[in-house]
C-alpha cells in the first residue's frame, strides 16, 4: 500500500515542487566543481612542501612567500631555487596538463560517444611520438635548434589528427569512422616510429622512449605560458560547444532536428580538443589514464551533463595528475619516476573498481 | 497551407527511395502517411525535415523553401519527433525536453526556459518523472517525452515518425490523444508516419498511402483506407468495416505470390 500512496502523491507533483528539485539538481553538480577547487589547492600546498631536497614546510612556504614579502619571511639560496625553479612550475605544469586532459577526454568521450575515447584518440600521442623519434632519432624537423623536438611533436600530433579528422569527414564524419581511422593510423605512425627506433643508435633510442613516456620533468615557467595560453582559448570554446555536445547525445537526427550543424560541431570540438591536447603533449609526452579516468570519474557522481562534466573533468585531472606526480617524486625519492608510469599504476586499480563495483544506475 | 511538397525525389546512392512526391497540409490537421515497411515514410519525414536532403523536388514552409532557412530557422519551425527505439545518452527527462529550447537561444538555457518545460511536462502529465533518467522510463513515457521536446521548440508543424510504435495500447491511445487534442486546441499540424492502419484511420483527418516511394493513393481515411488499396500496396486481403464514422481495418490473410496455389 505504501507503493501505491506515494505513486499517488507522486502524481501531485507541483511544477513548483519540480522546478525546486531541478535547482537542486543543478546544485549539487555546481557544489561538486566547487569543491574540487580547495581540494586542488590543498594538494598544490602539501605537494610543494614535499620533494628530494631536505626543505621543511616552513622553509617551503618561507621561500614563497620570502617573494612577496621579502621583509618578514627569509629564504635560502637552496629553498629558493627548489621551490621557485623546480617544484612549482612543476605543480603548475601538472594542474594546467592534468586540466587540459581532463576537459579534452570528457570532449572526446562525449563527441566519439565511446567510454573508450580518450585525448589520444585522435591518434595524437603515436603522431607526437613519431615526432618526437624523428627529432631526436634522425635529427630532422620543422623546426631548428631547442625547439626542434617540441615542435616536431606538435606538428605531427596535429598533422595525425587532421589527416584523420579530413579521411572521416568524406563519409560524413561519423564518430564510428573516426575511431577507426584513428587506429588505423595509430599503428601507421607506431610503425614509423618503431623503424626509426631499429636503425638508431641504443643512445638515442633510449632518449626517444624516455620522451614518450610522459613526464613533468621539462617543466619551467617559460613552458607555462603556450601551455596556459592554449587552456584559455580551448576551454571557453569548448564550453560554448557543450550543450551541443548533450544534444549531439540524443543522436545525429534529433540534434539536427534541433537545429544543430552536426557536422560543423563535431569538427571544431575535435580539432579544438586536440590542439589542446597536443599543446601539453609536446611538453609532457602522453600522459595516460588522466583523459579516461578523470571524465568518468565525474560522469558517475554528476552524470553526463557536459555543461558541468567538461570544468568538472578538467578539475579533477589536475587534481589527480597533480596528485599522481607528487607520489612520482616522492615514493623513491630522491628518484623521480616519470608521472606517466604513476598515473597508470594508479589509473589502472582505480578505473578497474569503478567499473565493476556495484552502482546505482547506468551512466554511460 | 502550412507545408506544400512537390514533385520530391530522394534517393541513397543510386537507389530511388522518394519519387514525385506532393502532398499538402493545412493548418491544424493531422496527415497520416502509411504504407508497408520501405515504403519510404521516415524518409519522407526526414526530408522534410532536411535531415536528409532530396536531391529534387521543393518543400514549402508557409510558401517559404525549406532548403534556404537555416537549421536553427527549420528548428524553430518544425518539430521531429524519431521513434523511441534509438539509444541515447543518459539525461533527465527535464534536460531532454529543454533541448527542444536549443533552436531558441544561445548557448545556456535560462529561467524562462525553465518554465516552459515545465509548461509542457504539465500538459503532457509528465511531471512525475521529470528528474528521471530518459533511459529508466518506459517506452511510453519515452514517447510522451520525445513529443514534449518537439513541443519546446513551439513549432507550427510536428513531424512524428512512427508515435506508437513500441507502445502498448493504453499508451498508443495516449500518446495519438495529445496529438490530436494538441492540433485541436493550439491549431499546429502534424504529420505522422504510422503502421497501424487502424489509429492512422482513427487519428488523421487525411491519409497518404505511399508504395515504393511514389504516393499511391491520398484522401480521407475511409476513401484512401479500402480492401482494394490494402490488396494493392500490402499483398494482403482485408475486409474494411465502419467504426465510429471511420473505416476499421480487419486484415484477413496475405495474397500468395501470382502463379502460386496451394
Amino acid at each position: 500500500m505504501a507503493g501505491v500512496e506515494e505513486e499517488i502523491r507522486e502524481k501531485t507533483k507541483t511544477s513548483g515542487e519540480v522546478a525546486e528539485e531541478y535547482k537542486k539538481f543543478v546544485g549539487r553538480k555546481v557544489i561538486f566543481i566547487v569543491s574540487l577547487i580547495p581540494i586542488l589547492f590543498l594538494i598544490i600546498g602539501v605537494s610543494t612542501t614535499l620533494g628530494s631536497a631536505n626543505l621543511t614546510i616552513w622553509d617551503a612556504y618561507s621561500a614563497i612567500f620570502h617573494r612577496f614579502f621579502p621583509s618578514y619571511f627569509h629564504s635560502t639560496w637552496l629553498a629558493d631555487i627548489c621551490v621557485w625553479h623546480l617544484r612549482l612550475p612543476r605543480i603548475a605544469l601538472g594542474v594546467a596538463a592534468g586540466f587540459g586532459l581532463g576537459v579534452a577526454g570528457a570532449v572526446f568521450q562525449g563527441v566519439l560517444k565511446n567510454p573508450l575515447a580518450s585525448p589520444y584518440t585522435l591518434g595524437i600521442s603515436s603522431g607526437a611520438g613519431f615526432g618526437a623519434s624523428l627529432a631526436i632519432l634522425a635529427g630532422a624537423g620543422i623546426v631548428g635548434g631547442q625547439y626542434l623536438i617540441i615542435g616536431n611533436a606538435f606538428f605531427f600530433a596535429l598533422l595525425c589528427a587532421l589527416i584523420i579528422l579530413g579521411l572521416s569527414s568524406r563519409r560524413g564524419s561519423s564518430p564510428e569512422t573516426m575511431i577507426l581511422a584513428g587506429i588505423a593510423l595509430m599503428y601507421l605512425f607506431g610503425a614509423m616510429t618503431t623503424l626509426l627506433q631499429y636503425f638508431a643508435e641504443a643512445e638515442a633510442v633510449k632518449e626517444a622512449v624516455f620522451w614518450m613516456v610522459g613526464d613533468l620533468g621539462k617543466a619551467s615557467w617559460s613552458i607555462l605560458v603556450p601551455v596556459s595560453i592554449a587552456l584559455v582559448c580551448c576551454t571557453p570554446i569548448l564550453m560554448l560547444k557543450s550543450w551541443d555536445l548533450n544534444v549531439l547525445g540524443s543522436g545525429d537526427e534529433t540534434a539536427k532536428s534541433l537545429g544543430i550543424n552536426v557536422e560543423h560541431v563535431r569538427i571544431i570540438t575535435m580539432i579544438v580538443g586536440t590542439f589542446l591536447v597536443a599543446t601539453i603533449v609536446c611538453f609532457t609526452g602522453t600522459i595516460g589514464f588522466i583523459g579516461l579516468v578523470a571524465p568518468h570519474l565525474c560522469r558517475m557522481v554528476i552524470g553526463g551533463d557536459n555543461r558541468f562534466l567538461i570544468p568538472a573533468a578538467g578539475l579533477t585531472g589536475a587534481v589527480l595528475l597533480t596528485l599522481a606526480d607528487t607520489v612520482a617524486r616522492t615514493i623513491i625519492a630522491p628518484v623521480i619516476l616519470p608521472v606517466g608510469v604513476v598515473t597508470a599504476f594508479m589509473g589502472a586499480p582505480l578505473f578497474l573498481y569503478l567499473i565493476l563495483r556495484k552502482r546505482r544506475q547506468e551512466y554511460w | 497551407m502550412k507545408l506544400k511538397i512537390k514533385d520530391v525525389e530522394f534517393s541513397y546512392a543510386s537507389t530511388p527511395i522518394l519519387k514525385n512526391v506532393c502532398m499538402e497540409l493545412q493548418p491544424s490537421e493531422v496527415l497520416g502517411i502509411v504504407g508497408p515497411n520501405g515504403a519510404g515514410k521516415s524518409t519522407l519525414l526526414r526530408c522534410i525535415d532536411r535531415i536528409l536532403k532530396p536531391q529534387r523536388g521543393s518543400i514549402l514552409l508557409d510558401g517559404q523553401e525549406v532548403k534556404d532557412m537555416s537549421r536553427m530557422e527549420i528548428a524553430r519551425r518544425l518539430g521531429y519527433v524519431p521513434q523511441t527505439s534509438t539509444r541515447v545518452f543518459p539525461a533527465t527527462v527535464f534536460d531532454t525536453v529543454l533541448m527542444g529550447r536549443r533552436p531558441h537561444l544561445g548557448w545556456r538555457s535560462n529561467e524562462k526556459d525553465v518554465e516552459k518545460v515545465l509548461e509542457i511536462l504539465k500538459l503532457l502529465g509528465i511531471m512525475e518523472f521529470a528528474l528521471r533518467d530518459f533511459n529508466e522510463i518506459s517506452g511510453g513515457q519515452q514517447q510522451k517525452v520525445l513529443i514534449a521536446r518537439a513541443l519546446a521548440q513551439e513549432a507550427g508543424v510536428l513531424l512524428l515518425d512512427e508515435p506508437t510504435s513500441n507502445l502498448d495500447i493504453k499508451h498508443q491511445l495516449e500518446a495519438m490523444d495529445i496529438i490530436k487534442k494538441l492540433v485541436e486546441e493550439t491549431g499546429i499540424s502534424a504529420v505522422m508516419a504510422i503502421h497501424d492502419l487502424n489509429l492512422g484511420s482513427r487519428y488523421s483527418d487525411r491519409i497518404i498511402m505511399l508504395n515504393s516511394g511514389s504516393i499511391f493513393d491520398a484522401g480521407s481515411p475511409s476513401s484512401v483506407l479500402n480492401p482494394e488499396n490494402i490488396k494493392q500496396v500490402y499483398g494482403v486481403e482485408a475486409v474494411v468495416r465502419e467504426e465510429a464514422g471511420r473505416p476499421y481495418i480487419v486484415p484477413m490473410k496475405p495474397i500468395k505470390p501470382n502463379g502460386y496455389e496451394e
